[in-house]
């Protein structure tokens, strides 16, 4: 419990900048234009059981 | 080159990222509420309860009263007026688990200790009708006839001693004489209300001769929102 | 069994689905039909019966686990087992005998749970009232389940909220392990999550996969769902206290979750934005394509209560709303309008993958069906494609 209290006083100054920053990066990374057409394959998953390629 | 793809494929790692992040929020926002200091204020008066009480609330417990009762006044002007000063932080602390419910098909139970009569909580919790003709409550007549279950009362305490409520051994010891006691208008109550101050004594169900949960119930209802004396907090007391 | 065990080899384990999607109608069924005895006890108390395992307080625990563990969990775990072996290209982890376990584990835990409210065991904890013993059992059961799906957070959450203690190891009576304001926060971080992972992530991915299949069309934004999802986690967390605003739980906690709340607003919409424009071009199979309604509606509706409850979240509404049966009016939009709703992919595998025709000839000749999927697929181009 003493840790706990330790780790969550640590971490409370920081959260706000925490999730925004992790939220940066998770926006950048998915908007990443290399990615694009990994993106697009992705999106076609659900219809990978139809089309019969693997 | 990192890939979302590989979290979609390797669940474990998709799984350790979810928890961390469920982590951080549990951390930041519950942890915190355990620094007593700041979360309950510093008033006088909130005692375990009775082992009478004990066994009452723990049949409020099996009936779900919880889902039609609150045991919670918020600090507006209608619910303060109606009910009483608002609740506190320190008053369920020792409530395992808390009962401050989420809905109020009836009134708020948070301050009902000593508003009415034993009697008539037994009339109304028999027939809740033959006192308030509008009320849709179930009927609990059966609480009238049933004698209180209580072999394991001092178990019961025991328990609740181990999950932080400060019972003493000499109310561990006592638990069974004590429950007796508080219902038995005839008994000597001194001890009692040594040990527990502003416990409603006597007989609560309107038959000294049976032991009922109705007698349980009713002292629990009387204990309520009566343990905290608030004509002597000061404002800085409330403070969280 | 043996043919059933053989036709796993070549192809999806189906099925352990078919129970559970017959669970699943079963429990909805059951739960609903509660529902309406305890509104209607609430109209006429003489309906109570003067019973005491019959009255409103024992009763509705019933209906609400009934319908978010009995409809919801038996839905998303068929839902689960059914997705994760078709992207995954692979059967089921331990087969039909694990799977198995946890299907008919699960059906015990939820009729242990059901028979101990009605005896009044509960732990007087709104949506976690099962008992300790319950709680042991389900960990038990959420492990295998783990086993055989590797990823979900509930069980964490569970684990957490069962920390009572037992009075004695033969009595069913716990007491829990925290008190006032700090069980009030652990409870409604459970109660929130429980509703918020279970019912709404959970219908997410239904929805994800399920509208791009009906509609025959990619979704619409991969890149939005993985910044609304991580959003929609990372946010939740938080959001718990709502359900204590103007209580003794302290302000900070409760500006923490007011915040929260309101900016869930932004990532829920991104899920229901992404799944109505991946209609885009296919909206001429509303139509014809009765899933595909049912799911539209059920996006509609996860739109309309996901605006609801962040409003519902900003402390002077709460205020107001806190109590009432506003509260249960937003349960219930979210629970039947959307999570409801989008089961209807059962009947979608049922028509394209004859589950449910072939359910239900088992159901009534008293035989399980021959092989998986043998109606309208062909299964050997699966299995040949797996090859």
């Amino acid at each position: 419990m003493e840790t706990l209290q330790a780790i969550a006083e640590a971490l409370r100054p920081f959260w706000g900048l925490w999730l925004m920053g992790l939220f940066l990066a998770i926006v950048a990374w998915a908007l990443w234009p290399k990615r694009k057409a990994e993106m697009e394959q992705h999106a076609r998953i659900p219809l990978r059981d139809d089309d019969g390629e693997m | 080159m990192f890939s979302h793809s590989k979290i979609e494929q390797n669940v474990i790692l998709m799984l350790v990222l979810i928890l961390i992040t469920v982590s951080i929020g549990g951390l930041v926002e519950i942890v915190p509420l355990y620094t007593v200091e700041s979360t309950i204020e510093r008033v006088e008066g909130v005692r375990p309860y009775t082992p009478l009480e004990l066994r009452g609330r723990d049949i409020y417990i099996r009936e779900g009263c919880y889902l039609c009762h609150s045991q919670q006044v918020r600090p507006f002007r209608d619910e303060v007026e109606r009910y009483g000063h608002y609740s506190l932080a320190a008053e369920s602390m020792y409530d395992h688990p808390f009962q401050w419910g989420s809905k109020r098909t009836g009134p708020d139970l948070a301050r009902v200790g000593g508003k009415y009569s034993n009697e008539w909580h037994a009339a109304h919790m028999a027939d809740p009708r033959s006192v308030v003709p509008e009320s849709i409550m179930p009927a609990y007549g059966f609480m009238l006839d049933r004698p209180l279950e209580a072999a394991d009362i001092a178990e019961r305490l025991e328990t609740n001693r181990a999950v932080g409520v400060p019972y003493s051994d000499e109310m561990i010891e006592n638990a069974a004489a004590d429950l007796e006691a508080q219902a038995d208008p005839e008994a000597d109550t001194d001890d009692l209300l040594a040990r527990y101050p502003k416990a409603a004594v006597g007989d609560f169900d309107g038959n000294p001769a049976l032991l009922s949960e109705m007698d349980a119930m009713v002292a629990y209802m009387q204990i309520l929102g009566r343990m905290v004396d608030f004509t002597d907090v000061k404002p800085e007391d409330l403070r969280q | 069994m043996t043919d059933q065990a053989s036709a796993s080899s070549s192809a999806y384990n189906e099925g352990v689905i078919r129970l559970l999607v017959i669970a699943t109608m079963f429990w909805g069924v059951a739960a609903f039909l509660v529902g309406v005895l305890i509104a209607l006890q609430l109209a006429y108390p003489v309906l109570n019966l003067d019973l005491e395992w019959f009255s409103f307080g024992r009763v509705r625990p019933l209906h609400t686990s009934g319908a978010i563990f009995g409809f919801g969990g038996n839905a998303l775990i068929a839902t689960s087992f059914y997705v994760v072996q078709r992207t995954g290209r692979t059967t089921l982890f331990g087969g039909e005998t694990l799977a198995g376990f946890v299907f008919v584990g699960y059906q015990l835990f939820l009729v242990m749970a059901g028979v101990g409210y009605l005896l009044g065991i509960t732990q007087g904890r709104e949506y976690a009232e099962p008992e300790w013993y319950v709680d042991l059992w389900l960990t038990l059961v959420w492990v295998v389940y783990l086993l055989v799906f590797l990823g979900t957070t509930v069980a964490m959450l569970h684990i957490v909220n069962a920390l009572a203690l037992p009075v004695s190891w033969t009595g069913t009576k716990s007491y829990s392990l925290f008190s006032g304001v700090q069980d009030a926060l652990t409870q409604w971080w459970y109660g929130h999550n429980a509703v918020g992972f279970f019912l709404t992530a959970g219908f997410l991915g239904i929805m994800y996969y399920f509208i791009p299949k009906q509609a025959e069309r990619p979704v619409y934004s991969y890149r939005l769902s993985i910044i609304h999802f991580w959003s929609i986690i990372f946010l939740y967390i938080w959001a718990g206290p709502h359900h204590l605003f103007y209580t003794s739980l302290p302000d900070w906690a409760q500006t923490l979750g007011m915040t929260f709340s309101v900016m869930l607003w932004m990532p829920s919409w991104g899920g229901m934005i992404n799944g109505i424009m991946t209609l885009s071009g296919a909206w001429d199979k509303l139509r014809t394509d009765p899933v595909l309604r049912f799911l539209v509606v059920s996006v509609a509706f996860y739109g309309m209560s996901t605006f609801e409850g962040p409003l519902m979240s900003v402390k002077p509404v709460n205020a107001l709303s806190h109590w009432t049966d506003w509260t249960v009016g937003h349960t219930h939009s979210g629970a039947l309008g959307c999570s409801a709703r989008s089961i209807s992919w059962c009947p979608s595998c049922g028509g394209a993958r004859g589950s449910i025709p072939s359910v239900w000839s088992a159901f009534t000749s008293g035989s399980r069906p021959s092989a998986s999927c043998s109606t309208s697929r062909p299964c050997g181009s699966r299995a040949s494609c797996k090859a």
